[in-house]
């Protein structure tokens, strides 16, 4: 079985589910939560994951070093992940109809692969301007107009939203990669890129730990910062909020300002 | 100054020192709204540009942990308008709330965000920021900047800074798109619902929190 056999039913079924239902404002941004319970039991299932099992292994994947900034161990395998996923960036830059990034990541995908040995190293991004223009499929659909739908919280891969599980679904089918590698290969690609993945959280360690362990409500915080970073990724408006319009409104209170 | 000095007609100086002083208070106090109304783009980057600047020198400073988060607390409150940042946090319960909690609350908010962010600028050391730009926004000014972190994408960094607290101050901070006060709101409603709504009790577990 290759990773993308899975893939049509699932993208299918994201798609149908992407029904009405209206967004509240909260905390300053809008917020289309319908199956809140449903996500908050897999959030407390993505918390234990993460307790026990990724945040520890990828500790330990990365030595334990937590000279900040310092290069990491696990830094071969996060570049050569990283560099594994090009051909779908480029493949999704065209679609969106931006040759710019596409050609960037090609020339990118090009060097690496050669002169930084497979991807482990990045002479691209070091030597020759020429850093990751990340994207996805979730991005396209963006583009191409499609609405962001509901919140979810995928089991271990975390926030999303119904447009971008969908993307990551198309994702996998799309991948060039995938296509030019047999089975066993794109079954190592795959577990490359993962293992990637787990590099990233292993970077990003301390400030992961402080959302998920610090916070008062976990859930509530990780989808206000999944859904303000992605709308910015997508151009799709920032949050602009004016503290003192409100302390002006607030002495006859207006509900229509909350 | 001595031009000043010269202006004031001599009877007032020096045996009136204290009338000249009082004078120069109240001059002070009338530039002050004026200066305040004349914020623009040059004003706004350079208040960031200052912050920076401090934040950076504890940064590389080598201290131990707890006298740099103290540190960062008092850049905040000489940097940041802390009153209102905290009042917004707190959300609608702001209104209801005596002056004296509130203002218990706003002192335990501060050394919260000197202790919460200050571990995140640990990971700084040996990084840039530069500022890039200022625009008005809305009825304030918005200052980008771009963080060059060791081995990471550059990071977007967008100050909002205002006026209308009477000097020029930054209430929010807005990285990648995350945003600092939406994300406070989101969680200063969530203890004080934690302590259903008492004040007193989100204050004291404020002064642990961060």
């Amino acid at each position: 079985m290759r990773p993308l056999s899975l893939a049509a039913p699932l993208a299918l079924f994201l798609a149908l589910a992407g029904c009405a239902s209206k967004p509240v404002m909260q905390d300053g941004i809008q917020v289309n939560d319908p199956f809140e319970a449903q996500n908050r039991r897999v959030h407390v299932f993505n918390k234990a994951v993460d307790a026990r099992v990724i945040g520890p292994v990828a500790r330990l994947a990365s030595g334990g070093d937590d000279a900040a900034g310092g290069p990491g161990a696990m830094d071969p395998v996060i570049n050569a992940g990283a560099n594994l996923s090009l051909p779908g960036k480029v493949a999704n830059s065209l679609l969106q109809g931006r040759p710019e990034p596409a050609i960037k990541n090609f020339f990118r995908f090009a060097v690496n692969t050669t002169l930084g040995m497979g991807g482990l190293f990045d002479p691209a991004g070091r030597d020759f301007g020429l850093p990751e223009h990340d994207t996805d499929f979730g991005e396209t659909l963006a583009v191409w107009g499609v609405p962001e739908g509901a919140y979810l919280e995928l089991p271990v891969l975390g926030p999303s939203t119904q447009r971008d599980a969908a993307g990551k679904v198309v994702d996998l089918v799309i991948d060039p990669l995938y296509h030019v590698l047999n089975r066993d290969a794109a079954w190592a690609a795959f577990g490359l890129r993962a293992a990637s993945k787990a590099g990233d959280r292993a970077r990003f360690d301390d400030t992961v730990d402080s959302v998920l362990q610090d916070s008062a409500d976990s859930y509530a915080q990780l989808r206000l910062i999944y859904l303000m970073h992605r709308r910015h990724e997508l151009n799709e408006g920032g949050t602009e909020i004016d503290p003192y319009a409100e302390a002006a409104a607030g002495g006859a209170i207006d509900p229509y300002a909350e | 100054m001595p031009r000043l000095q010269q202006a004031v007609p001599s009877t007032l100086m020096p045996n009136d020192r204290r009338g000249f002083l009082t004078l120069l208070g109240a001059a002070a106090l009338t530039l002050a709204p004026v200066r305040g109304w004349s914020l623009d783009a040059g004003q706004a980057r350079a208040l960031i540009d200052t912050a920076l600047g401090e934040v950076y020198r504890v940064i590389n400073s080598g201290q131990p942990p707890a006298q740099m988060y103290r540190d960062f607390e008092s850049i905040f409150v000489r940097y940041a308008d802390v009153d209102v940042i905290a009042r917004s946090a707190l959300g609608p319960a702001a209104r209801q709330a005596d002056p004296a909690a509130l203002a218990g609350y706003t002192r335990a908010f501060q050394g919260y965000i000197g202790r919460k962010y200050g571990k995140r600028f640990r990971e700084f050391v040996g990084s840039r920021i530069e500022v890039t730009g200022a625009r008005p926004l809305k009825s304030f000014y918005a200052v980008t900047s771009v963080a060059y972190l060791n081995g990471r994408a550059p990071m977007e960094v967008e100050w909002h800074v205002s006026n209308k607290s009477g000097q020029d101050r930054f209430f929010n901070i807005i990285i990648e798109g995350v945003n600092m006060l939406a994300s406070e709101r989101a969680e200063i409603s969530a203890m004080l619902t934690a302590r259903r709504g008492d004040l007193a009790a989100l204050t004291a577990d404020l002064q642990a929190a961060g």
